[in-house]
């Protein structure tokens, strides 16, 4: 009966939220901006209300409650606790409730953190992340309530996807959910700013504390969901392109960009009216995203459960938001004072543009991709899939300008209008990165169109990023995450260039060779644990110096019933051995996979120092 | 004016996205097999399972009227059960059937019809399950009819016969 | 200046002295399979799936190659039997026309605009 606990509680903070609106929109009318504090508390209500909600679905999992329709399809009683907690958000119901629960906490912090601004923008930016919470309340309990109840209560749980019990996809939503949710702050007070005619410097100094915030969660959203799919999909990527992934890509794309420009209009008052337009892209772009995963208009190997009925919802709701904003930016575009100076073509500010420039481009490639199979499908009945070749094609290409742009852009000056004289170093420095880029290619016989150049760049860039270090202290967190940046190009493309496979069916017992390893498949054992029977092949890689062991592994799960295969991994800093290994239907061989990849744990790395500049930058008062 | 070609334009996309996103909600996104050509090319050579000889799949189906061809294997549990069927269309029909025989041994697949019943006029061999592909085929087990004039397919069952497949078959016979 | 403009003659030089080299069979069959779509998995591309279908598909590709036709015949065969979906990476023709140039289109008129809304050097 706890049940219902979490369902009334849900009701209660949707009546706060229609007061609320209701409240606030009065107010707004008469233009008497005093809020009284009730409604400030009001909110911590809210809040308390859905943590109470989200506790007590937290509650019906580890107790494996199967009255509770959520948890009789998503959990059963063999799962180990870790899961059944990260079970709660690992379905829609449940995750719905995590973004509601984010919502709230967030406008909660807002609340509270924006005490000394102006009361109009304040209230304007509640009123308008409200509509976004009513709008999920509305979903969350008329379409996906997950307090439903069963009757009669069922015995046995039908159990969580296998797939999905791993730890990195435990803590990947509630992170990647933190950056979708900030972004809708960013929308309100976008909103909530244009409205009152205070999109100006001050404006920026504040929200840009909330893009940071977004962006780094979004950042290590997506790095835990790659990592995720780099040892649990057992095909040694970490990134395929995929549509769901895609999705997460693309308001990470949009709140760079806007971060680039919110530094800009802090630092020098341009830049207005684009501010605004990335603020409400970037959140329409989360919703997007949100709808595109929970409809299943997608083809995906991320499956998850997911409703087309509930996706009339999500996207009715995302257009609705999105036409309100269209509407009030064209309806109160003349209150932005725009600042009518052109920057100089070679200026930071132009920079600046360039990057957002190669952002919308990117941006672009990525949407289209995603959503043209759709489109495609609805007007013209024609299926086509658009994979990784489609986006290297595009994107490489327009990728080298980017770092060449990205190497230089950050030491021109601002305002300043004129070439200066020819930076030695930085001449030199690329002259060296030729050199190297050019053995480099010859030595490992790389042969695409592109590589060469493409090497050149990320080297070139790579060095300026080091030798910024020792220039001005200035800002140290965009030195950080621009030599992130580099790091994680270069590690990409050396990865891509020098990754080896081999494959090959073996039995136990076989040898085989490859390049100057010999690996040796020695034995299997089978071993039963809590809620899956496991086959642990041990294989043996030997070379002149040194031997390896590695013990790949099966997980026959029987709630569902499901094959996993989990890669073992042994991560040097120079490179990953990773080895899968798969049944064949023919007895006693395995289809064995092992793949040298170097530089792998680079890629993780940089996104951490990516992430990691942000979070500095966040601490810092004036940068 | 301007302003309001801009807005006015940018509604207009919007709009047009939400109803092909809405429209787009409806379409399933597996595969379906009636969007893949009907167009077959007949003309490879392949073993047959009991002569042993070379023989063009071309000169199986030489006959008027229609043959059905069914990709299967003994170790394919779906094949199992949908042999029933397919021995309900040889008797009933009369139906030229032309098996082949997917990835498999040849012991297990004479065990397999010695067991179950021959329902095929002609076996081919696809040991290494390059026919089957070559013919357009998804796995095991598969089912087309085929206009033996035409050498066009009318029809494709991916997955096992089953009582609607079956319906669906005897009413195209006739 | 000048400096600048001579390395970039230089790059292209390097450019056009990378040669192509044939790939070698199995090479070859990796890079198409990696474009395939594998039909009856979620997702996965032929190159990474286990499935019979999967298996097949990578021994006809080398059958093809062994034949002697280069890669986009074999797309085409493949295309002709299993429609436009197999590919992950479609053919520019009426239906993705948009596909292709749209990102593009952005990035020239966000340029333009650029261009449009900068002034250039202090005289």
């Amino acid at each position: 009966m706890i049940n219902q606990l979490g369902n009334y509680s849900l009701y209660i903070a949707l009546l706060i939220s229609i007061f609320i609106i209701s409240k606030a929109s009065l107010s707004l009318r008469k233009l008497s901006i005093t809020l009284s504090g009730n409604i400030f508390s009001l909110i911590s209500v809210q809040s308390i209300m859905v943590i109470i909600s989200f506790l007590t679905l937290i509650y019906a999992f580890v107790t494996s409650d199967f009255s509770n329709e959520t948890v009789y399809n998503n959990s059963h009683t063999t799962k180990p606790l870790f899961y059944k907690i990260s079970g709660t958000w690992g379905n829609h119901e449940g995750s719905l409730l995590l973004w509601l629960l984010v919502l709230t906490i967030f406008l909660f912090i807002f609340t509270v953190e924006s005490k000394n601004l102006s009361q109009r923008y304040r209230t304007l930016t509640l009123f308008f992340q409200q509509i976004i919470i009513f709008g999920f309340l509305l979903f969350i309990l008329f379409t996906s309530n997950p307090f439903s109840n069963l009757f009669p209560i069922p015995n046995e749980g039908t159990g969580l996807n296998p797939i999905l019990q791993d730890p990195a996809l435990a803590i990947h939503p509630p992170i990647l959910y933190l950056g979708y949710v900030g972004t809708s702050i960013i929308f309100s007070s976008a909103l909530a700013a244009i409205i009152s005619g205070s999109i100006n410097k001050s404006w920026a100094s504040h929200i840009k504390k909330w893009v940071l915030v977004s962006w780094v969660f979004l950042s290590i959203g997506i790095l835990l969901g790659s990592i995720w799919a780099y040892y649990e999909l057992g095909w040694g990527g970490f990134w395929f392109w995929d549509p769901v992934e895609n999705v997460s890509l693309m308001p990470w794309i949009c709140l760079t960009a806007l971060l680039h420009t919110i530094f800009t209009l802090e630092k020098r008052d341009i830049f207005h009216s684009w501010a605004v337009i990335l603020s409400i892209t970037t959140f329409s772009l989360s919703m997007s995203g949100t709808f595109l995963v929970r409809s299943g208009i997608l083809n995906s190997i991320h499956i998850f459960a997911n409703d087309p009925s509930r996706g009339v919802f999500i996207l009715c709701f995302l257009f609705i938001l999105i036409f309100l904003s269209i509407l009030i930016y064209f309806f109160y575009q003349k209150t932005i004072k725009e600042n009518l100076t052109k920057p100089y073509l070679i200026s930071k500010e132009t920079a600046v543009l360039l990057n957002n420039l190669f952002m919308m481009f990117f941006l672009s490639v990525v949407l289209i991709g995603t959503v043209y199979p759709i489109f495609l499908e609805v007007i013209n009945n024609e299926k086509i899939s658009i994979g990784p070749p489609f986006y290297h094609k595009l994107l490489i290409p327009f990728l080298i300008p980017f770092l060449f742009f990205m190497a230089i852009g950050p030491n021109i000056k601002w305002i300043n209008g004129k070439i200066g004289k020819i930076n030695f170093t930085q001449v030199s420095i690329f002259i060296i990165s030729i050199i190297v880029s050019y053995f480099f290619v010859k030595k490992y016989g790389v042969s695409y169109l592109l590589s060469l150049p493409l090497f050149i760049l990320s080297i070139f860039l790579f060095f300026i990023t080091i030798k910024d270090f020792f220039g001005k202290k200035v800002n140290i967190s965009q030195k950080i995450s621009h030599f992130g940046f580099s790091l994680l190009i270069l590690s990409i493309l050396l990865n891509g260039v020098l990754s080896k496979e081999f494959s090959s069916n073996m039995k136990v017992g076989d040898e085989r060779k490859f390049l100057n390893k010999t690996i040796k498949f020695e034995s299997i054992k089978v071993i039963k644990e809590q809620n899956y029977q496991s086959l642990i092949g041990e294989f043996n890689i030997k070379d002149e110096n040194n031997s390896l062991s590695l013990k790949p592994e099966l997980r026959i799960y029987d709630q569902p019933q499901t094959i996993t295969s989990e890669a073992d991994i042994s991560s040097t800093i120079f490179s990953d051995n990773f080895l899968v290994f798969n049944v064949l239907k023919n007895d006693g061989f395995y289809n064995v996979r092992y793949q040298i990849k170097p530089f792998m744990i680079w890629i993780w790395i940089s996104v951490i120092l990516i992430s990691f500049g942000g979070l500095i930058s966040l601490k810092k008062k004036n940068v | 004016m301007s302003k309001n070609i801009k807005l006015t334009s940018i509604v207009l996309i919007v709009l047009f996205s939400f109803f092909v996103l809405l429209k787009g909600l409806d379409k399933s996104n597996t595969y379906s097999p009636e969007l893949s050509t009907t167009k077959i090319d007949f003309n490879f050579k392949a073993k047959d399972l009991f002569s042993d000889e070379e023989i063009f799949l071309d000169d199986l189906i030489k006959n008027d009227g229609m043959s059905l061809i069914n990709i299967w294997a003994s170790w394919c549990l779906p094949c199992r059960e949908e042999h029933a069927y397919l021995l309900n269309l040889k008797s009933l029909h009369k139906l030229n059937i032309v098996g082949i025989n997917y990835k498999d041994s040849e012991i297990n697949a004479k065990k397999f019809l010695k067991e179950l019943g021959n329902p095929y006029t002609n076996i081919i061999t696809d040991p290494k399950g390059i026919n089957s592909i070559e013919l357009g085929a998804f796995g095991v087990p598969e089912t087309f009819l085929i206009d033996n004039n035409s050498k066009l397919i009318i029809k494709k069952f991916i997955g096992p016969l089953d009582d609607s497949a079956f319906n669906q078959l005897t009413k195209l016979i006739k | 200046m000048k400096i600048l403009k001579i390395f970039c003659i230089l790059l292209i030089f390097f450019l056009f002295f990378q040669n192509h080299s044939l790939a070698n069979s199995p090479q070859q069959v990796d890079k198409i399979s990696k474009n395939l779509r594998c039909l009856i998995c979620q997702g996965q591309s032929v190159y990474d799936s286990q499935s019979d279908f999967a298996l097949s598909m990578k021994t006809l590709i080398k059958k093809k190659i062994d034949e002697g036709k280069n890669d986009d015949e074999i797309y085409d065969f493949l295309i002709s039997k299993y429609g436009e979906w197999i590919v992950y990476e479609p053919k520019f023709n009426k239906n993705t026309f948009f596909l292709w140039l749209l990102p593009i289109l952005v990035f020239l008129g966000g340029g333009w605009l650029i261009f449009k809304k900068t002034k250039f050097f202090k005289l």
